[in-house]
């Protein structure tokens, strides 16, 4: 092909995403006064992080008592002692500063009644939440009614409005642009509404891309949650880690998919069975409909199995908050009454909400650190910093959820590492006053593979193969695994995958060309999808989220190890490494793996 | 089903065209109906790839859907398909420019929103926790900060249609007073300043048709009503 040089921007750093974790690192930067450009394929309000509801973990101890401690202690039990202990200390020690930083920026918070707290945060309890080292329920999570995630959203894309941030709405992230000595140096991107490829050149590029639930046929998550930036990283050459682990929330509405926050619960909503009874008793005696997602999603999936479900296929549970009172329910729950009213016919004043439990969360991501630097097995070590590279948020891995993620730690883990790595970046930039030369070649290869889209002949939609992909992981990749069920998924997808070169576009215009956007957003989930089903059939145990009925006990001994997914893309070849958790905390003590039971 | 789809190709030089398209959707009817989003989706997947719309969320919190259907606007994830008469009338939100098919450029729309300096402002250095706001002051910002910027309501406006450069428009003057009620914040007289003036907040004639179509349930009129008596008390 002739060589195509596509105009180029030059900035001090490039953000991919315009979600909770890019504004927060975005803000960072532009406050500094550094040149910073921010690529969203939709405008910024319009990303996921819209659609967090309950709150944002943070022991305030507005209303309970609280510490950094304990929040810890829980988030390391929530992971099923999968999470790194350093990165998780560092989050939930700066977790308060986070969020007064957050109330300060101007973020709407529900606010206390009376007494001497009157006027502070609203807080409310969500599961795995304990006092004390695994005791008393813990109040805890930091909320603005059930939309704290659009007020957080909308605060950060405010602030960033002040600060002057330079916005590429709609703008499509195409690949990473990286050196023969491994620095990253930019990105293509796709102007959307021009259809044209730009060159983002920069010392420092963030991936904030968020997650990828949509490799399922039924998730909570917005359609935008493709996984680009995984998709970036596996033909960068660097690898995706923990992609077994994905977390399934309890309470999605049946088939459509929306979320029905936690929140609920915390406010005293709670499960039954088609037998009215409450059955999460009998799995978690204490935490009840308060234990950790991946225990009350396992307790649905049982009595769904058991045929104790609800409706004519019993294919879901009841989630009641009747007793709440209309105006609890109004003042706390507008958005869940909204949402159960609109999508699954169901006032909840008045009676229950159907529930099951839907993919909702990827644990796994890209691999990084604390200050959110990219680390891979790279030369010498096996966590070296990636130059120039940059993720944070659900797309990335640091990994503070580890095997099952708690409620309300995703926006904290946004605001945290988004900030930590604006402040990394900033070192860095100053470190690095040079810009290094760019490999054209790089840049043509992303062309080229842009260009694939325009071929004219072929026989497979990519509504027909993301259809079937989804249904693949739906079928083989849900709350229980087996070695045969993933097996065969891995065939499946396979054959799926077979077809993809196959796959020809209809609409061949430039502008706004949605079409080809959802060639190449498939083309991203397919690689995710794979590494899902690859890494979940090593892991011989069941951890967290990663429940296998033919292996159902955790393996300490072999498994207390991060997976790390590798694709060879000129050998069309998988390829698994491990690496260690890292148990020792910042300053305090290692919290030694233990039993995990609520 | 039987839909009618505003279709716009700006490559090929004709004029937009009214498209017509055929559904059969009995067979996958999910428990509470499908809505004009998944309608809009299935004719993408299997009849026309070239049909071109936003959307992100498709519950009706990112606001990326707004359209017009059968000559009201909405947001297609959350309006259900049954009770609609036919065929369906699907079309861009009214008197933006229109990108292609059911895309319009937002940007007149945001230019106003950022004109509001929709951000909280105060000078006093930050205490060490959270700034106090009692829960009747925090009350006073229901209603306004919930607001998703889908544009329904201010193409929806006949001032907005007359005037789209000059008058701001329901959704950046509800948010402008999202600002002005936060007792948070510092900056109350500057904001009036702005919009004391003939066309950014006065062409607001008390049309209501925001009211109507904002599919939050929010009530700009009665903001800009605010807005105005803050304005006549500052005058005395």
């Amino acid at each position: 092909m002739t060589t195509m040089r596509p105009p180029k921007r030059t900035f001090d750093a490039v953000i991919i995403g315009g979600g909770g974790a890019g504004l927060r690192a975005a803000l960072q930067l532009a406050e500094a006064n550094l040149k910073v450009a921010l690529i969203s394929k939709v405008f910024p309000t319009r990303s996921h992080t819209v659609s967090a509801q309950g709150g944002i973990t943070a022991a305030l101890a507005n209303v309970s008592d609280d510490n950094w401690h304990w929040h810890m202690y829980d988030t390391v039990k929530g992971s099923d002692y999968l999470g790194d202990q350093d990165a998780i200390e560092y989050m939930c020690r700066n977790a308060a500063t986070a969020v007064y930083e957050l109330e300060h920026m101007g973020l709407p918070f529900s606010r206390l009644e009376g007494g001497k707290n009157a006027g502070k945060i609203y807080q409310r309890p969500f599961g795995g939440q304990s006092q004390n080292y695994g005791g008393e329920q813990a109040i805890r999570t930091c909320a603005a009614a059930d939309r704290t995630g659009h007020a957080l959203l909308h605060t950060l894309y405010q602030r960033n409005i002040a600060a002057r941030t330079q916005f590429f709405d709609e703008f499509f992230a195409l690949d990473l642009i990286r050196d023969e000595a491994g620095s990253v140096l930019g990105v293509t991107a796709l102007e959307i509404e021009t259809g044209e490829p730009w060159l983002f050149e920069a010392r420092a590029t963030l991936l904030a891309t968020g997650g990828a639930c949509r490799v399922f046929r039924h998730s909570t998550n917005a359609h935008i949650n493709t996984g680009d930036g995984l998709g970036m990283v596996l033909r960068a050459g660097l690898p995706l880690e923990d992609m077994e682990f994905w977390q399934f929330h309890p309470t999605g509405i049946p088939e459509v998919g929306s979320l029905i926050s936690e929140g609920v619960r915390g406010e005293g909503g709670y499960l039954e069975n088609k037998d009215g009874e409450k059955f999460m008793a009998r799995y978690a005696p204490n935490a009840k409909d308060l234990a950790s997602r991946d225990v009350v999603a396992r307790a649905i999936a049982q009595e769904l199995r058991a045929g104790r479900g609800c409706g004519p296929h019993g294919d879901y549970v009841h989630l009641k908050i009747e007793h709440l009172g209309a105006e609890k329910i109004k003042a706390r729950l507008p958005g869940i009454r909204e949402l159960s009213m609109q999508f699954a016919g169901a006032d909840p004043i008045t009676g229950p909400i159907p529930v099951t439990p839907t993919a909702h969360y990827m644990m796994g991501g890209i691999p990084s650190n604390m200050h959110g630097q990219v680390v891979a097995p790279v030369r010498t070590g096996p966590e070296e910093a990636v130059p120039g590279l940059y993720a944070v948020g659900e797309c990335a891995c640091v990994s503070v959820h580890g095997a099952n993620r708690l409620g309300g730690n995703s926006l904290l883990d946004l605001v945290v590492f988004g900030r930590a790595a604006g402040i990394h970046m900033i070192d860095y930039l100053r470190e690095n006053p040079i810009p290094r030369p760019l490999p054209q070649a790089e840049v043509e290869k992303s062309l080229a593979r842009l260009a694939r889209w325009g071929k004219k002949a072929g026989t497979e939609t990519v509504a027909g193969l993301r259809d079937a992909m989804q249904r693949v992981m739906q079928d083989h990749c849900g709350v229980y695994r087996t070695e045969t069920l993933l097996k065969e998924g891995i065939a499946k997808l396979d054959q799926v995958q077979a077809r993809l070169p196959d796959a020809v576009l209809s609409d061949h215009s430039k502008m706004f060309n949605t079409a080809r956007l959802e060639a190449l957003e498939l083309e991203n989930l397919m690689l995710i999808a794979r590494a899902t089903l690859v890494s979940a059939l090593a892991r011989t145990e069941s951890r967290g989220a990663h429940s296998r009925e033919d292996h159902p006990k955790r393996d300490d001994d072999q498994w207390l190890r991060h997976t790390l997914y590798f694709r060879d893309f000129t050998q069309m070849r998988d390829q698994l490494d491990y690496k260690p958790v890292k148990l020792k905390p910042l300053t305090v003590e290692t919290f030694q793996p233990k039993e995990r039971t609520y | 089903m039987k839909f009618r789809i505003y279709r716009y190709d700006p490559e090929s030089g004709n004029k937009p065209t009214m498209r017509d398209y055929e559904l059969d959707f009995e067979s996958t009817q999910p428990r509470q109906g499908k809505k004009v989003l998944d309608a809009l989706i299935a004719i993408k997947d299997t009849l026309d790839e070239s049909l071109s719309f936003r959307r992100s969320c498709r519950e009706g919190v990112c606001g990326s859907d707004g359209v017009n259907v059968n000559g009201t606007n909405v947001l297609a994830c959350i309006t259900p398909l049954e009770g609609l008469k036919q065929p369906i009338e699907i079309r861009p939100l009214p008197r933006l420019g229109v990108i292609r098919d059911l895309i319009v450029d937002m940007e007149q729309f945001y230019q106003h929103y950022r004109a509001v300096k929709p951000y909280l402002i105060n000078l006093d250095p930050e205490p060490e926790n959270e700034r106090l706001q009692s829960p009747e002051d925090r009350a006073e910002l229901d209603g306004l900060w919930e607001c998703i910027l889908c544009g329904c309501c201010t193409t929806s406006c006949p001032s907005f249609w007359w005037n789209p450069d000059k008058f701001l428009g329901p959704a950046a003057l509800l948010q402008g007073y999202r600002f002005i009620a936060d007792s948070r914040d510092q900056a109350t007289n500057e904001r009036l300043d702005f919009l004391e003036d003939p066309y950014r907040l006065f062409r607001c004639h008390g049309i209501m048709n925001c009211v109507e179509v904002c599919p939050k349930g929010l009530n700009p009129t009665q903001a800009v009503g605010k807005i105005k008596a803050l304005l006549v008390k500052r005058a005395l």
